[in-house]
């Protein structure tokens, strides 16, 4: 980069790209100044404030037009965009969006003649005060049904779900599910045409259904906060971002009457409980720490805590589900000091009590994690065979790893070694990936140690 | 010390790619950017330009028309500027590397002229 020399007056001598305004500028992060509340902006509220207005649009305009619902107040975010800059942050930001976007949308709403009943339906709709109204609440609960409508497969759901409520662009949730960005722009057209299609109404559905679709949603909640928690690929082991949102539209939920349902409150346990350790779960280094690492004083104790109380109001007595089961495991944990004082035989139970419900691979891994802890790792080696043998789980990379970790506690190096390569060849995250070259190495020595 | 005007070219088409959480992040760098170059005493003005309206003048062959514009299809337009007090194009470059508007647009740095 060349700077042209004839500067005029006052130039450097030496062409050096030095600071020389007339007081000292900072130029290093370190140095900057803080800034003071009026300059702050609540995290995440244009995201929030998005999905808030979004909802309260599509009541208005109806479901098939929430890409115009969308488009109205991605312009608000621009206008605040290209202005705060100049005039400031406004004092109430929230009411500044609503206003802008509420104005855009009367302007398309008043260009065409059949629409103008639906004006005092916008004006009764978005008001511009900071406390949500029932029919916000109504609103926000409404758009997530629909976004976690049973007419869309999974991956369309989440998309929709990630975009629409949550207020992530494309490029952010690719980012987030290791996807490409034109593979979710394609999910979220599939996704709006055949809401469209099926003419899906924009309302709460009655009694009967709506279970059912609450269920939907749950599982969405749930798969967005595994994603984030352990992440499958690339560079991060966690994106809190995603547990946040998950944590965030289930309570959402619980905001709403009809949302606030044992299970709910048992997901949210189960959520809140797991996040609490998120800051112990990456070393400084960016490695993974394993739960018998963590440094447990950097769990927040008052997720922990929150958890808890849903936890018990997730106890009414009726059915036990998945959530209630992983909730309690997390709460255990949660609770325990370090490694040695779980009550690992009853974590055990849980796992087996989880495995009747969900007999998947992850649930068989972690009950024989917790059975090594109860009744040693050779017991546990035993209770992997069965999918050790599973032809299905050749690129799941966790088997071989706990497989490496309980041959290694047998002091086996030699099988401890095999595991981990195999381990190796799989996919999965850079952070696991370092970890995983760690513990060859270090099986691999201590394999040769032996005569 | 001469004075230096930022003039901040944006393309619109640039805003459809930035999420709300990264807006955000935008305006909360401006915040404190502006809040540092007034502590240094660096900035001297701002002008917001309205966005969406404007008007161009063309004179060919004697004849001045007169259009709507410039719009921005495809075209970047000057959103604002920023006026600054810089001792030389070297420290005007690095006040204007901070400037949160380089995230999706380009800065242009031209100097005041003084007589």
């Amino acid at each position: 980069m060349k700077y042209d020399k004839k500067m005029g007056p006052g130039k450097s001598s030496d062409g050096s790209s030095s600071s020389k305004i007339s007081a000292t500028l900072p130029n290093s992060p370190a140095r900057s100044i803080p800034s003071t509340d009026a300059d702050q902006l609540v995290a995440h509220l244009f995201r929030h404030q998005r999905a808030r207005i979004v909802a309260s649009l599509t009541r208005v305009f109806g479901a098939s037009h929430l890409s115009l619902a969308e488009d109205v107040v991605q312009d608000a975010l621009i206008k605040a965009l290209q202005q705060w800059p100049f005039r400031g942050i406004p004092e109430n930001p929230a009411a500044w969006l609503t206003l802008v976007a509420r104005n855009r949308a009367l302007d398309l709403l008043r260009r065409d003649a059949s629409l103008a009943d639906k004006v005092s339906e916008l004006e009764r709709v978005l008001p511009q005060t900071a406390a949500p109204s029932q029919s916000e609440i109504d609103d926000q609960l409404a758009l997530i049904l629909m976004c976690c409508h049973p007419a869309l497969s999974d991956e369309w759901q989440i998309a929709l779900t990630l975009k629409s409520v949550c207020g992530f662009s494309t490029a952010e949730i690719a980012r987030g599910f290791l996807t490409e960005e034109k593979t979710i722009a394609q999910r979220l057209v599939r996704a709006k045409r055949r809401l469209r299609e099926k003419k899906i109404a924009f309302e709460l559905p009655d009694e009967a259904e709506f279970s059912e679709r609450l269920a939907a949603v749950m599982r969405v909640i749930y798969l967005l906060f595994n994603e984030g928690y352990g992440a499958t690929r690339g560079d991060d082991l966690v994106r809190p971002d995603l547990c946040e949102e998950a944590i965030r539209l289930a309570t959402l939920l619980i905001t709403h009457e009809r949302g606030r349902v044992p299970e709910v409150h048992a997901l949210l346990a189960l959520m809140m409980l797991q996040a609490a350790r998120l800051p112990a779960r990456t070393q400084s280094d960016g490695t993974i720490a394993l739960l018998a690492d963590q440094d447990r004083t950097l769990w927040d104790q008052r997720l922990i805590a929150s958890g808890f109380r849903h936890l018990g109001l997730s106890a009414d007595g009726r059915k036990i589900t998945a959530y209630h089961l992983q909730a309690e495991i997390a709460a255990i944990h949660g609770t325990a000091a370090n490694g040695v004082e779980t009550d690992w035989a009853k974590v055990v139970s849980l796992y087996e009590q989880l495995y009747e419900l969900e007999p998947t691979p992850i649930v068989a891994l972690n009950r024989a994690i917790a059975l090594s802890r109860w009744q040693g790792p050779e017991a546990a080696i035993r209770s992997l065979e069965g999918l050790a043998k599973n032809r299905a789980l050749r690129n799941y990379h966790l088997l071989p790893a706990v497989l490496g970790e309980l041959w290694t506690q047998t002091g086996d190096f030699g099988r401890a070694t095999k595991a981990y390569q195999k381990a190796l060849n799989c996919d999965c995250t850079a952070p696991e990936r370092h970890f995983l070259e760690s513990q060859l190495r270090m099986v691999v020595d201590r394999n040769q140690i032996r005569p | 010390m001469p004075n230096y005007l930022f003039l901040l070219h944006e393309n619109p088409a640039a805003f459809a790619k930035v999420s709300p959480e990264e807006m955000q992040a935008i305006i909360q760098k401006y915040a404190e950017w502006k809040k540092r170059m007034q502590l240094a005493g660096t900035v001297v003005g701002g002008t917001k330009l309205q966005d969406g309206t404007g008007r161009v003048l063309r004179q060919k062959r004697g004849e001045t028309t007169v259009t709507d514009g410039p719009y921005t299809e495809g075209r970047e337009v000057i959103g604002g500027i920023f006026e600054v007090k810089a001792e030389n194009f070297d420290a005007a470059v690095e006040a204007a590397r901070e400037c949160p508007h380089i995230e999706y647009g380009v800065i242009e740095i031209r100097m005041v002229e003084v007589h």
